[in-house]
């Protein structure tokens, strides 16, 4: 392995805090990028410092709604927006709230196969 | 209080070869909030995973963008090569070196000639694209290819480069070198390029890294973060410390790519001496399972691969988070307070590729 | 008619991927050097004669694609520039592609490649030099037919 890559797994309460620890260490936002698994979509905030590179892995149920980390780390709004649009995740509470529209794709929540709890459209 | 305005900017605009969106909120001249909304290129090719084998994705990955492409086919390698454990040959990671640093060159003398072009500077602009043929000369005859390589695999490289030809690029690019220093010293001394850029879009180092800014936008803002110094393919075995510069400003970044086009062709030079014989790929067959993370920096920062495999032959999920998504907050930043003529200089500051961004 | 000494073109990227692009460009500066023939890569659409567009249209772009290319005054031309332009390409299958450029505009030239290389680009705008003549010429004829019409609409009135 090129590198060492530690996956904290966290719960839906204790995401903000370790994110604001994280926050507090001086660490970098790398990116958020969302996995669909069969029952639950998993969701992984990615972090670094000095070349050391850490993940915290959330998995979300279907129509579960999560906290936005947008009001620790401001640039975390592209990605959350990201999430919201392609993968139909609940989030609150997003700095800069674009309700949908930040890619406008032609089918709502394209990653996500319409499943029985929440399908706001099915996508063909 | 001065009257607000909404001014659009794009998706079609002069200085924009690519489409962004920005809704630039001002007072007078100068803007006090800009909101960019993208989705113009948004083609959803995460998901072609589906419907193609993790061989034949090099393809898909190598044309997310034109401007990077063989670091994208090279990142994605990586990304599926650390899964299945596979013991890359040291030649071809030399070989990836040294067309990873060829792009590079061609990319910051492309954004160089953008940049030039966006100020009004059009001679400059011409050299600068001139300059760049030369190099894509060189990957021409080692790759077959312009725009898009096709040379990296899973696995190796299809190609190799024969000690002579090496020789022969390597002297080629030293020639180059000082006719290229012809024109990055305009953007480094002269008087108009510096009173355009100078002071203009300033961001400092602790907001730049608190945004999770990369690459030269962060450097400029004199933090050393560079991918390279994590050590995959060849890098470890080069001597080479990341360009910084300390102000932040457009004249930085500006700074910040004129001298890594010079750190690219002295990598290239180190690399032709220190490669090893040996074979160029090797045989690969099963299927992919687990995850990985892959880092590499791109001509625009730092770019991350996730992909996630279940022992099947497509992926199940693969996701690219490109430098130029990570820069957008900072832009937005940047934005704030500027001067209305100021905003295409410090939108391509941050050297958009919006093809990336947007997948 | 001099129109084809000195056609201005406008570059629009659809959803390419900058390949195509950068090789626009590149036909248009000192190696491949369009620029010696009159031809002048312009911002605005109301300046240009050729429309140069690069990759497949996705419902966001095509709206965009579609108001140039109103924009435009006539005669003009549409040149196609790459694979992604023509058909869709290797992105085909992607959930927001909804094709080449002609599922939105008329199309006069293709130029197909991946991505289309400079000299091919150069090929494909030469060939819109002639349709663009063409053009020209019968549009100029349905303008001075008009005229005579409307000339002709102008007696009958006068006689009234």
């Amino acid at each position: 392995m090129t590198e060492e890559q530690a996956i904290i797994e966290v719960g839906k309460d204790t995401l903000l805090g370790r994110v604001a620890d994280f926050h507090f260490q001086g660490y970098r936002l790398v990116q958020i990028c969302c996995t669909p698994l069969e029952d639950a979509i998993e969701v992984n905030y990615s972090f670094d410092l000095n070349y050391s590179f850490t993940n915290l892995r959330l998995s979300v149920k279907p129509g579960e709604e999560i906290q936005s980390i947008s009001i620790i780390y401001w640039s975390a709004f592209v990605y959350e927006n990201e999430m919201r649009e392609l993968f139909g995740l609940n989030i609150k509470n997003i700095v800069v709230d674009y309700q949908g529209h930040f890619y406008r794709t032609a089918m709502p929540t394209p990653f996500v196969t319409p499943g029985p709890v929440e399908s706001p459209a099915d996508g063909e | 209080m001065a009257q607000r305005n909404i001014i659009p900017f794009g998706p079609q605009h002069p200085v924009l070869p690519e489409p962004i969106h920005l809704d630039l909120v001002t007072e007078d001249e100068t803007v006090v909030e800009a909101i960019p909304s993208i989705g113009f290129v948004h083609r959803g090719l995460e998901k072609l995973v589906e419907k193609k084998d993790y061989q034949e994705f090099v393809y898909v990955a190598e044309r997310i963008c034109g401007i990077c492409s063989f670091m994208h086919g090279m990142t994605y390698c990586q990304a599926v090569e650390e899964i299945m454990g596979l013991d890359v040959p040291p030649r071809a990671l030399y070989l990836r070196t040294v067309w990873a640093e060829l792009s590079r060159i061609h990319s910051h003398l492309m954004w160089l000639g953008l940049a030039a072009d966006a100020f009004g500077f059009e001679s400059l602009f011409m050299n600068c694209w001139r300059h760049r043929e030369g190099v894509l000369d060189i990957i021409e005859a080692t790759t077959g290819g312009r725009v898009i390589f096709g040379s990296c695999k899973i696995g190796g490289v299809r190609r190799d480069i024969d000690d002579g030809t090496m020789k022969g690029i390597v002297k080629k690019l030293e020639t180059m070198a000082s006719e290229i220093r012809r024109s990055t010293d305009v953007f480094l001394n002269d008087y108009s390029v510096q009173h355009r850029l100078k002071g203009v879009g300033v961001i400092d180092g602790e907001e730049a890294h608190r945004l999770g800014t990369v690459g030269p936008v962060l450097r400029a803002s004199g933090i050393a973060m560079d991918a390279r110094k994590i050590g995959y393919a060849a890098y470890r075995d080069l001597k080479f410390e990341p360009v910084i510069e300390k102000d932040g400003d457009c004249y930085s970044r500006c700074r910040v790519r004129v001298r890594e086009v010079f750190q690219s062709i002295e990598l290239i030079a180190q690399a032709a001496q220190k490669i090893p014989p040996g074979e160029t790929e090797i045989r690969v067959t099963g299927a992919p399972e687990g995850e990985y993370f892959s880092r590499v920096e791109q001509p625009r920062g730092e770019v991350i691969y996730y992909v996630k495999a279940d022992g099947t032959k497509n992926l199940k999920r693969f996701r690219v988070r490109t430098p130029t998504f990570a820069n957008l907050p900072a832009m937005v930043k940047m934005l704030k307070g500027a001067g209305l003529a100021d905003v295409p200089n410090i939108i391509l500051t941050i050297d958009p590729c919006i093809s990336c961004v947007e997948r | 008619m001099f129109l084809r000494k000195s056609p201005w073109i406008i570059h629009y990227d659809a959803t390419s991927c900058n390949g195509c692009d950068i090789e626009v460009v590149a036909s248009l500066t000192p190696l491949y050097d369009l620029e010696r023939f009159g031809i002048i890569n312009m911002g605005n659409p109301k300046h240009a004669d050729i429309f140069v567009v690069t990759g497949s249209v996705n419902p966001s772009s095509s709206a965009v694609v579609r108001n140039i290319y109103d924009q435009m005054p006539n005669p003009k031309v549409v040149v196609a520039v790459g694979i992604c332009a023509t058909s869709g390409g290797i992105f085909r299958e992607c959930y927001n592609v909804l094709g080449g450029i002609d599922k939105v505009i008329p199309v006069d030239v293709y130029v197909p490649g991946c991505a289309a290389r400079p000299e091919s680009i150069i090929d494909g705008i030469v060939k819109a030099l002639d349709i663009l003549e063409q053009r020209s010429r019968e549009f100029k004829k349905l303008r001075v037919e008009s005229q005579r019409q409307e000339k002709k609409l102008r007696r009958y009135r006068l006689n009234d």
